[in-house]
């Protein structure tokens, strides 16, 4: 009798253990300890990164970071702000990147004057960046460090 | 025989009114005391000029601006959104910050200019959203064409060139303004249109596109 009462005891303690383990489980990055069904208390905002520097490209492909805030900048139908600096011809005066000449190409290959209509929309993949610690580890390295590490000596 | 008593019995009942009215006006006055007219002269001068002004201080409201639907549903619900209205330190501009002169000849002068306004509000000129944004571009550029004119004057009398720490501002910022505003080259308005309203189809204007 002792020894059932023993192994009931033991065998709640490991469901109980398992099932905070479970519970710690369920918490990731963004959304904390707060369990599926609840809605947790908002994440402070942050600050836009506000610089003139650019960010290295994770990828070639990848499009440039904006480093700088774009808040209250006017993309659509009547105008697009971020033209008026990266335009080909306002680049003299802003000193500002020009739009890369690939976005004056329209989907048949053909090269426009200017930015072509499928391009004029920045913002779906050019993104400011906010200033955050990365609530999720990423251990994305780039193709230069991938390829360093089959060099002989290079860092597995 | 006078023009008076030849031309019609209308005309020269005018007349005569207008020479009897100057002839007491250059009368000495024989019923009312120099003190009476002197003290009466001042006390009215002083509630006319009162109430000219209340009246004028009254229609260089936001209350007053966005008493009409055309004002209060366009460009005062977009200027909600912006940071001429919302902000960290909850100072914030009004419509007459920006769209009135603050010196009284230049107020006066756009106060005369802005009955022009009222004429269009009889009419209803913009009395529509559809309406409001087939206009949008005119009313915009009377804006901006004022604003070059007087070098942002509305905009400096927040925004001051010498009180600007640039240190404070973003590195894009800093240059920007050293380059092209410390030096005279560039006014407010040429690089920040748009910043408390919508703006309108921006195809012809000078630096968009």
């Amino acid at each position: 009798m002792k020894r059932r009462i023993a192994i009931l005891a033991l065998s709640a303690l490991v469901a109980l253990g398992g099932g905070s383990a479970l519970l710690a489980q369920t918490q990731s990055g963004l959304r904390g300890t707060t369990p599926l069904d609840q809605e947790g208390p908002a994440a402070r905002m942050t600050p836009t990164r506000n610089t003139t520097e650019r960010e290295v490209r994770n990828y070639p492909e990848q499009p440039p970071l904006i480093p700088h805030s774009i808040d209250g900048y006017q993309v659509d139908l009547n105008g697009n702000k971020c033209l008026s600096c990266h335009a080909r011809a306002r680049t003299g005066e802003s000193q500002a990147p020009m739009i890369s000449i690939t976005h004056f190409m329209d989907r048949d290959g053909q090269f426009l004057a200017s930015v072509s209509p499928r391009r004029f929309f920045c913002t779906q993949c050019h993104v400011p960046q906010h200033e955050v610690k990365a609530p999720v580890e990423n251990d994305f390295v780039d193709v230069d460090t991938l390829l360093s590490r089959t060099q002989p000596g290079g860092r597995r | 025989m006078t023009a008076s008593e030849s031309a019609p019995a209308a005309r020269g009942g005018v007349l005569s009114f207008a020479r009897d009215l100057w002839d007491t006006l250059r009368r000495p006055s024989s019923v009312f005391a120099l003190g009476v007219l002197v003290l009466g002269g001042f006390v009215a001068g002083v509630v006319f000029w009162g109430a000219f002004n209340t009246a004028l201080e009254v229609t260089n409201t936001e209350k007053f601006c966005t008493s009409c639907h055309e004002m209060r549903e366009n460009v005062f619900e977009e200027l909600k959104t912006t940071i001429h209205f919302s902000n960290r330190s909850g100072v914030r501009a009004t419509c007459p910050d920006c769209h009135v002169p603050h010196n009284w000849t230049d107020k006066i002068a756009r106060k005369m200019q802005a009955s022009k306004e009222v004429w269009g509000k009889i009419f209803g000129t913009i009395d529509t959203r559809e309406k409001f944004l087939e206009h949008r571009l005119e009313l915009a550029l009377h804006e901006w064409a004022r604003m070059k004119a007087n070098d942002s004057l509305e905009c400096r009398n927040c925004h001051s060139a010498e009180s600007m720490d640039i240190t404070k501002q973003s590195p894009r910022a800093a240059d920007t303004h050293q380059r092209l505003l410390f030096t005279g080259q560039k006014t407010c308005i040429d690089c920040h249109k748009g910043i408390a309203h919508k703006l309108p189809d921006m195809r012809n204007v000078p630096g968009w596109q």
